[in-house]
């Protein structure tokens, strides 16, 4: 443990950092995937008129399939402290549990309700034991936070309601792991079993697809992390409940998923078995992908912190990365992933890539008129810009949504990043009979 | 407070940014936190925009909300003047500066004597309109700021030679704008009027001040142009047509109207300078053309009379969009296809009395409110055969199995076509005549399928093996399971999505065989997966 924890501290990757001027997804997103992970909660957020816009537009036809989350939509009175936001929030939730019944309800802060200081966490108790159900206040605005950090803070505020003690033993081989990340079900099965392959057992999950199935947390358990956007869970599940986190690479990549259960074999002392043989074989099954990206470079925008693993994967592919933007750079917490991108660098004899936290999208958007990079993995607002300009582009925010994690998921990664390039492919046999629009400049 | 799904008109920044963009550099940039500017991927993807959507966030962060943004709303105005040289910066408030309180206008003016272009502050408050009056108060901003010099003041008396228009509301995102905007264009020029400036959608700003040597205004939607058409008319005497020239009936109205305020113009500069101006003489008589129009280039006079559509009489329909289209389409279906509108509504509530007023007499009832869920509800208590509306009432219908043509934003990307789609003019006509015919026709059909017992493979294998149905013309098309699933391995089964779980089983099985194992297990499936998907 203590070598895993000396692990996290440091790296020597340099990180340069712009201005910020950049585009990506409120984190309010985050209850797009949370609802339907968490089959029994129900989302509420706390905003107003710009919010709701923008979730009905970002979460496209969820939005018709009656989902479990809605907007509290402030009005001038609620801005003016004309009304009484205890009596409000209390009658929306009283009328949520009427209609859903959910086992919870997660409140989403928004930036409207930090700039007139409403008192979330102060209300959620009274409120919790005047309606008899849980409370929950996550704060995913977008004054602090970008994109994919929302589940960051849904997940670190839900740790203060998980169990501190076992109601029974254990399982006694190992300590008891608990993996925290919202992956949908099928992945996480996948990842379980992937460990339990090497007699791993995982005791939970964070977050569970019920809420009322919250794993046990005290400080015999060890935590490990699956996706690189979760630092504050990590951090709270250290500070608050004392328990031992496992410093792994993300098992993104079959690169990644190796490194992260040897990590986790290692810390609960098991020796890790036939992992090289799993490893290989995954690479062998996507041979034709990888044939496709060798050579290709490619720049991150950066949008949803998952670049520096995706950047790391792509490299092993046999990619050049010119740039890996980011919003956000835990480097504790992602400190086993940025070395390995560092190792990852120097075996396939690659320079390291320029990593830029908080990018200037403008400067970027120049770079890459400079450098013409083979692929740029963006966000929606400059992917047909760039595309009419002959840069071939990768719509970032699919990879938050897609299945990406664990060996079983290594082919529909690279489904997503080779699917502009094998597009680009098929339209150019056709432009060179039909016309020069497609032809690339 | 007020709990919300959906909301029918986005908020007032919106608007502001749909206008900004629309204009030839000009650049908007908004005072919001990070993820504010999600109106960039709306236009580069609903519009399919080739461009980089004109627009960035001053970002309101923890330090701007400890200090002020102090001097950083200034820093990107001059910087974006030194970037991209444009013509105009408009700085837009959000809901979050609205409450921050910051003096925007201060800003403002300490970075136009810095900045080479022109800098305005919207002035919209996001917590009193709606994306609809912000867009319609921001073009008459801009116009207003342009033509308020002397020099308008002199062109306003100079016209031009022939007789012309300026069409107000055009603009990005707006719902088959472009295309409507061309159909306004032919049949003005077929009505001898050349179009002078189209605004706000591909117009540099400093072309403005020269708006007013146009005859008249054209604003062909109730809530976007009208403020701005308004403001010229009482400061320039520039007369203005609103009448939206949707269906046959308001196309003639409109040609009629058009011919007015070209004659009341042209009065008007005849007593200014007699004898410099000639105007052309119409080209065909108005009555002519019009018959013409209606009897030839439309088809929807005909198909009203055919006998398709005699067995739309009296079938009933509900009505549901904004302002312009909800209440022309009320009276196109009512007067022009003998068709009974049970209720006609619309989600302009601040326009309320205009929508009431026009839809009087041809509906049963008027519903006004932005509450999707009384509109459903009306829906389902009227049950009427089709619907016409917007994307939410497209989602209602499928909900309750009616029929829905759209006919007003908010829409989805399947409503910025790439054929040519208009439903202003006589082209729009038979658009409209389509889109009425199929919504109707479609639901009849499912309605007599469902009488005669269904499509012949509906029901499939499972109708067969549990022995009921009619006996299948066709062999099954899955193979029956030659073997068994784990119950956990079912379940997990029951997590992928319906449309693919098919091809996912019987794959899993082909791969179980194959392998010879006895039992599909979660771990067979995923072996499967691994090896079956490239």
């Amino acid at each position: 443990m203590k070598n895993s924890q000396q692990s996290l501290l440091k790296t020597s990757v340099p990180v340069e950092c712009e201005t910020g001027n950049y585009h990506t997804f409120c984190p309010i997103s985050c209850v797009a995937w949370l609802y339907q992970k968490i089959e029994d909660s129900f989302f509420l957020v706390i905003g107003t008129k710009t919010c709701g816009y923008f979730l009905q537009n970002a979460l496209g036809v969820m939005i018709f399939a009656q989902p479990r989350y809605a907007m509290a939509e402030l009005e001038e009175g609620d801005i003016s402290a004309q009304l009484n936001d205890y009596k409000e929030l209390k009658r929306l939730c009283l009328k949520i549990k009427q209609n859903r019944n959910p086992s919870v309800i997660v409140w989403i802060g928004t930036c409207t309700t930090e700039i007139i200081k409403m008192d979330l966490e102060g209300m959620a108790p009274k409120i919790e034991h005047a309606c008899e159900v849980p409370v929950v206040v996550a704060r995913a605005n977008g004054l602090d936070y970008a994109f994919t950090q929302g589940e960051d803070t849904v997940l670190a505020a839900m740790i203060h309601r998980c169990p501190k003690d076992f109601s029974s033993s254990p399982y006694p081989k190992h300590p008891p792991l608990v993996l925290f990340g919202s992956v949908p079900d099928v992945v996480a099965t996948q990842l379980t079993l992937e460990l339990k392959q090497q007699g791993v057992h995982v005791t939970g999950w964070l977050p569970s697809s019920k809420y009322t199935e919250l794993p046990v947390l005290n400080d015999q358990v060890y935590v490990c992390g699956v996706s690189p956007f979760l630092s504050r869970t990590a951090t709270t599940l250290m500070r608050r409940r004392r328990c031992r986190l496992i410093g792994a690479p993300f098992p993104i990549g079959p690169d990644g998923t190796r490194v992260w259960v040897e990590k986790i074999c290692e810390s609960l002392g098991l020796t890790p078995k036939n992992l090289s043989n799993r490893e290989q074989q995954t690479w062998s099954r996507v041979k034709d992908y990888k044939q496709l990206l060798q050579g290709k470079s490619v720049f991150f925008m950066g949008d949803n912190l998952l670049e520096i693993s995706l950047a790391r994967f792509l490299t092993r592919c046999g990619m050049v990365v010119y740039e890996i933007g980011i919003p956000y750079m835990d480097c504790r917490f992602q400190c086993a992933e940025l070395n390995l991108l560092e190792k990852t660098c120097r075996e396939m004899s690659v320079p390291l890539p320029r990593i830029v936290e908080k990018p200037d999208n403008y400067n970027q958007i120049k770079r890459i008129r400079e450098l013409q990079p083979d692929l740029v993995v963006t966000g929606l607002a400059f992917a047909n810009p760039l595309e009419s300009r002959g840069i071939t582009t990768k719509w970032s925010v699919e990879f938050t949504f897609a299945q990406i994690h664990g060996f079983t998921c290594t082919r529909d990664v690279l489904e997503l990043v080779t699917r502009p390039l094998r597009r680009n492919k098929l339209l150019e046999l056709e432009a060179t009979s039909s016309s020069n629009l497609f032809v690339r400049s | 407070m007020k709990l919300a799904y959906w909301m029918y008109a986005g908020p007032a920044h919106i608007g502001t940014l749909r206008v900004a963009s629309s204009f030839k550099n000009v650049h908007a940039i908004m005072h919001a936190p990070l993820g504010d500017d999600y109106f960039n991927v709306l236009r580069s993807m609903l519009e399919r925009a080739r461009d980089f959507t004109p627009v960035t966030a001053s970002i309101v962060d923890r330090h701007v909300l400890a200090r002020g943004s102090q001097d950083k709303v200034i820093e990107n105005i001059t910087r974006k003047d030194r970037e991209e040289s444009p013509d105009l910066i408009l700085l837009t408030p959000t809901c979050t500066s609205s409450i921050l309180q910051e003096d925007l206008q201060n800003f403002v003016n300490r970075a136009s004597s810095d900045a080479s272009c022109d800098v305005i502050l919207a002035d919209v408050n996001h917590y009193r309109i709606n994306e609809l009056q912000a867009a319609d108060r921001t073009l008459e901003q801009v116009v207003r700021f342009y033509t308020s010099n002397k020099d308008t003041q002199a062109q306003c008396r100079e016209k031009t030679k022939m007789p012309s228009a300026n069409i107000l509301g055009i603009f990005t995102l707006g719902f088959h704008n472009q295309h409507d905007c061309r159909e306004l264009k032919r049949l003005l020029n077929d009505l001898g009027v050349r179009i002078h400036q189209t605004i706000p959608e591909g117009t540099r700003v400093n072309q403005l001040s020269e708006l007013t040597r146009a005859w008249f205004n054209v604003v062909p939607y109730r809530e976007v142009g009208l403020m701005a058409a308004r403001y010229l008319e009482k400061n320039f005497g520039m007369p203005y047509v609103a009448v939206t020239p949707m269906g046959i009936i308001n196309t003639a109205r409109f040609i009629r109207e058009i011919h007015k305020a070209k004659a009341l113009t042209r009065l008007r500069v005849e007593s200014f300078n007699s004898t410099e101006i000639k105007v052309p003489e119409e080209p065909q008589g108005l009555d002519t053309y019009v018959d013409e129009q209606t009897r030839f280039v439309s088809q929807a006079a005909w198909f009203s009379k055919s006998i398709d559509c005699q067995n739309l009489t009296g079938r009933r329909a509900f009505v549901f969009g904004d302002g312009t289209h909800a209440a022309s389409m009320t009276k196109i279906l009512a007067c022009e296809l003998g068709i009974r509108v049970v209720c006609a509504g619309t989600y302009c509530k601040h326009d309320g009395d205009w929508f009431r007023e026009q839809v009087q007499g041809f509906c049963d009832q008027v519903l006004i409110t932005d509450d999707h869920t009384q509109v459903s509800d009306m829906i389902a208590k009227l049950e009427p055969s089709a619907i016409f509306g917007t994307q939410m009432e497209r989602h209602v219908g499928k909900r309750l199995d009616i029929p829905c043509g759209v006919i007003s934003a908010p829409v989805h990307i399947q409503n910025f076509p790439l054929s040519y789609r208009p439903f202003l003019g006589y082209e729009g006509t038979n658009q409209i005549a389509d889109l009425v015919y199929n919504s109707f026709n479609l639901g009849m059909e499912d309605h007599l399928l469902e009488i005669f017992g269904g499509h012949d493979n509906a029901n499939g294998s499972e109708a067969n093996s549990q022995g009921q149905g009619s006996p299948q013309l066709f062999e099954p098309i899955a193979q029956k399971c030659l073997i068994d699933w784990a119950p956990e391995a079912l379940r997990e089964l029951e997590k992928i999505p319906g449309f693919v779980r098919g091809r996912v089983k019987r794959n899993t099985e082909k791969f179980a065989l194959k392998q010879q194992a006895q039992l599909i297990t979660i771990e067979v499936m995923y072996a499967a997966k691994e090896t079956l998907s490239n």
